[in-house]
């Protein structure tokens, strides 16, 4: 086993640790904090399941940001439907045997790299280009986008340029799951690779990632809209009540 | 718009509510305390500090923006005056590496860009229609005017109020003997006008209907024309109804500081005048942060409507009648009353009237009529063609969920901030002025007190005659047939 290796089983396992550990940390605590007043905003579903309804088109379509930006939601979109299809694929360096659906989308999987990039790059360029959203970019907005882009580069250099011993790769991955350790390839793609999702693992729970689980605990959309006809109220309010009612 | 800036809170207003009145040495404690208060208490402060992507869907959402082209009226940036002191103090990226994500210490300049920036915020929520997470600017403006005024450093306009309704009993300081006379006033005045002697009865105890309304109403114009309206509507329907001193006023300026516990006393009062009355309805005149309050919080802060499985609301739910939704707004009960057939109108007494309707942000976005989602704005309509001939709307994206501001809600409606609300008022103008010049239209009727007071007195600076603004009541009295 040589160090590099040990480095990257190492960096994989604090990774893995701190996206999980600082997800669940977050999630709990946005689930912690009471909602005090109903908040949706109109119009809303009356219904939770309608709130389901609303959160999907939502989460799949980008509702809301279809109706402000179409720009924004095309390089938004694409870049999400492109990274999903991409994590998909990335399952079968994960498992043995692989789920019939993983080996069906592989040859979308490589195409959808270049959707993701695109709509990164689209969406970075809005950030140059457009006074509005230069006006309130932080270098942080700007690293992220340099942080996926490198991503996305890296991968597809290993897709489509230099081609990287998958073999090893998957054997690598496997080792990590079952803790039985087997050596890392060493070609610079994927070392830059690994690299960066490490990183992009560690500063997830820290960062505007957060939008992720954000987006299920906002209260304007999450709410049903039916406060007539149910009381709602949280434990700090309700103490209220006893204490000066 | 940074030399804006409304007047700052009194000694009185300010003890009144419980605050101290100038910034003391611990200004800055008590800042970060409260931030970390309301971040705890409030889910909807918690995430959407958190979740916000710089992604710019909202930057050219807001009316403040539009008109006054100051980046930060752009809601995102008005968020950010806020998230860059949360950065800061609550999260670890910004206590080691502030520049990298825009984080920043709190200081006395940052503390008056929230005082003049949280002001140039109506609350009026359209940001929030189109941000990918509902991410709402209103609930951050009101943790930043909650923080200001635990701070010291309140608003006067907003506060003042706040102590005469629950001083007096309204926001205009109207004692309860001016009210009676006021009310006997008109009486008068309607006979004399229409020959029925339709009535405005005050603190009846066992009416069936309690009505709570704004208190402009009871002697503003065009709010007043309203007023006749809705008892001319109870008075075809034979109803048995009350406004009572003690609640004559619906508007809650608790919604705009965002304390809950102000907003609650505030609230309180319609209860206890409806325990007090024994009615067994509770309707809301027309007004937009009123009903708000009323609809999608009064139970929850006053037991209010159904479902309540505690003793504090089943007591007053016992009484209410449940086959009507409680609370429920004018437009609600008239609608009801037009789709039974029990109002006639003569619908050519408004013909010398276009009109046009201003759907009210808190109606639009924050609350609902009727049974099904956007109830609100299809029974405002729905009344108005049925007591009048011309209507058009205004341009599909300045209405409904996407409705503009009038540009004084949410506590600017005070002169000190005029500027502020005339160029605040750029988007509504101008897509009323699109229907005036394509269509004729020469009425924009609302159901809002704040809208009204907002456009009589912007309008002018538009070119309008102010006399073009009234409520959807004035209409349904201008065409009501009684006997
Ligand atoms: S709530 Fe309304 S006034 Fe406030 S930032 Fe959003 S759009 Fe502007
Ligand atoms: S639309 Fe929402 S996520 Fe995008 S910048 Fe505005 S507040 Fe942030």
């Amino acid at each position: 086993m040589n160090s590099l290796t040990l480095f990257y089983i190492g960096l994989f396992y604090v990774a893995t640790l701190i996206l999980i550990a600082g997800l669940a940390y977050r999630i709990y605590e946005y689930s912690r904090t009471p909602a005090p007043l109903k908040i949706p905003t109109t119009p809303a579903p009356t219904t939770n399941a309608g709130v389901a309804y609303r959160m999907a088109r939502e989460v799949v379509l980008f509702e809301s940001l279809f109706k402000s930006n179409k720009w924004i939601w095309v390089f938004g979109w694409l870049f999400h439907v492109g990274l999903l299809l991409v994590l998909l694929r990335h399952i079968r360096y994960f498992q043995e045997p692989v789920w019939f659906w993983v080996n069906i989308i592989q040859p979308f999987g490589k195409y959808a790299s270049l959707a993701m990039v695109a709509g990164l790059l689209g969406l970075w360029a809005r950030r140059f280009l457009v006074d509005r959203v230069r006006y309130i970019s932080t270098p942080s907005d700007h690293l992220i986008l340099a942080l996926l882009v490198g991503i996305g580069a890296s991968g597809m250099m290993m897709t489509f340029v230099s081609h990287t011993d998958i073999v090893a790769l998957k054997a690598f991955m496997l080792g990590l799951m079952t803790f039985d350790f087997q050596p890392l390839p060493t070609d610079g793609p994927l070392l830059v690779h690994l690299t960066l999702v490490a990183l992009l693992m560690i500063i997830f729970p820290i960062s505007k990632l957060l939008h992720a689980p954000g987006i299920f605990f906002s209260p304007s959309r999450n709410q049903a809209d039916n406060p007539r006809e149910h009381r709602h109220i949280a434990s700090w309010a309700a103490a209220l009540e006893r204490d000066k009612a | 718009m940074s030399h804006i800036k409304a007047f700052v809170a009194g000694q009185a207003a300010q003890e009144y509510l419980g605050y101290p009145w100038e910034l003391g040495e611990d200004w800055k404690e008590r800042t970060l305390f409260k931030m970390g208060d309301l971040l705890k208490k409030y889910r909807s402060l918690r995430v959407y500090m958190d979740a916000c992507v710089h992604c710019g869907a909202c930057t050219d959402k807001c009316h403040y923006f539009l008109g006054t082209a100051d980046p930060n009226n752009m809601p995102v940036a008005r968020q950010e005056l806020m998230r860059k002191v949360y950065r800061r103090y609550f999260t670890l990226p910004g206590k080691i590496a502030p520049w990298l994500v825009g984080a920043e210490d709190l200081t006395r300049e940052t503390l008056d860009q929230w005082f003049n920036y949280y002001h140039q915020c109506s609350e009026c929520r359209r940001c929030s229609v189109y941000c990918p997470y509902g991410i709402d600017t209103a609930e951050i403006t009101m943790a930043g005017r909650e923080i200001l005024n635990y701070a010291g450093y309140g608003q006067k306009y907003s506060n003042e109020i706040l102590g005469k309704v629950q001083k007096i009993g309204n926001n205009l300081g109207l004692p309860g003997p001016a009210l009676e006379d006021t009310l006997a006033g008109l009486e008068e005045d309607i006979e004399a006008d229409i020959g029925v002697p339709v009535k405005l009865p005050l603190d009846v105890k066992g009416a069936e209907i309690l009505l709570v309304t704004p208190s402009a109403d009871f002697f503003s114009e065009p709010h007043v024309e309203s007023l006749i309206g809705y008892a001319k509507v109870f008075h075809a329907a034979g109803a048995s109804w009350t406004l009572s001193s003690h609640a004559s006023e619906a508007g809650n300026f608790g919604l705009f500081n965002g304390n809950y516990e102000t907003m609650r006393r505030v609230a309180m009062r319609i209860r206890d005048a409806a325990l007090e009355l024994g009615v067994k309805r509770i309707i809301v005149g027309e007004c937009g942060h009123a009903w708000r309050v009323a609809y999608s919080f009064w139970n929850t802060l006053t037991g209010i409507g159904f479902d309540g499985k505690d003793p504090f609301s089943i007591e007053l739910q016992q009484q209410l009648d449940h086959r009507y939704p409680q609370p429920m707004h004018i437009c609600e009960y008239t609608w009801d009353l037009i789709q039974q057939g029990r109002l006639q109108f003569d619908k050519s007494a408004n013909d010398h009237r276009v009109i046009t309707f201003h759907d009210s942000c808190n109606v639009a976005r924050g609350s609902r009529m009727g049974d099904e989602p956007g109830g609100q704005f299809t029974i405002p309509r729905n009344i108005i063609k049925a007591v009048a001939n011309n209507f058009h709307d205004m341009a599909a994206e300045t209405i409904g969920e996407g409705t503009f501001c009038c540009g004084g809600g949410g506590g600017v409606l005070t002169d000190d901030l005029i500027e502020v609300r005339v160029k605040g008022a750029l988007p509504r103008m101008n897509a009323y002025n699109a229907v005036a010049q394509e269509n004729g239209v020469n009425f924009l009727a609302l159901i809002c007190a704040i809208c009204k007071a907002q456009f009589t007195k912007v309008l002018p600076y538009y070119g309008f005659d102010m006399g073009q603004v009234g409520g959807v009541h004035q209409l349904v009295s201008t065409a009501i047939k009684l006997d």
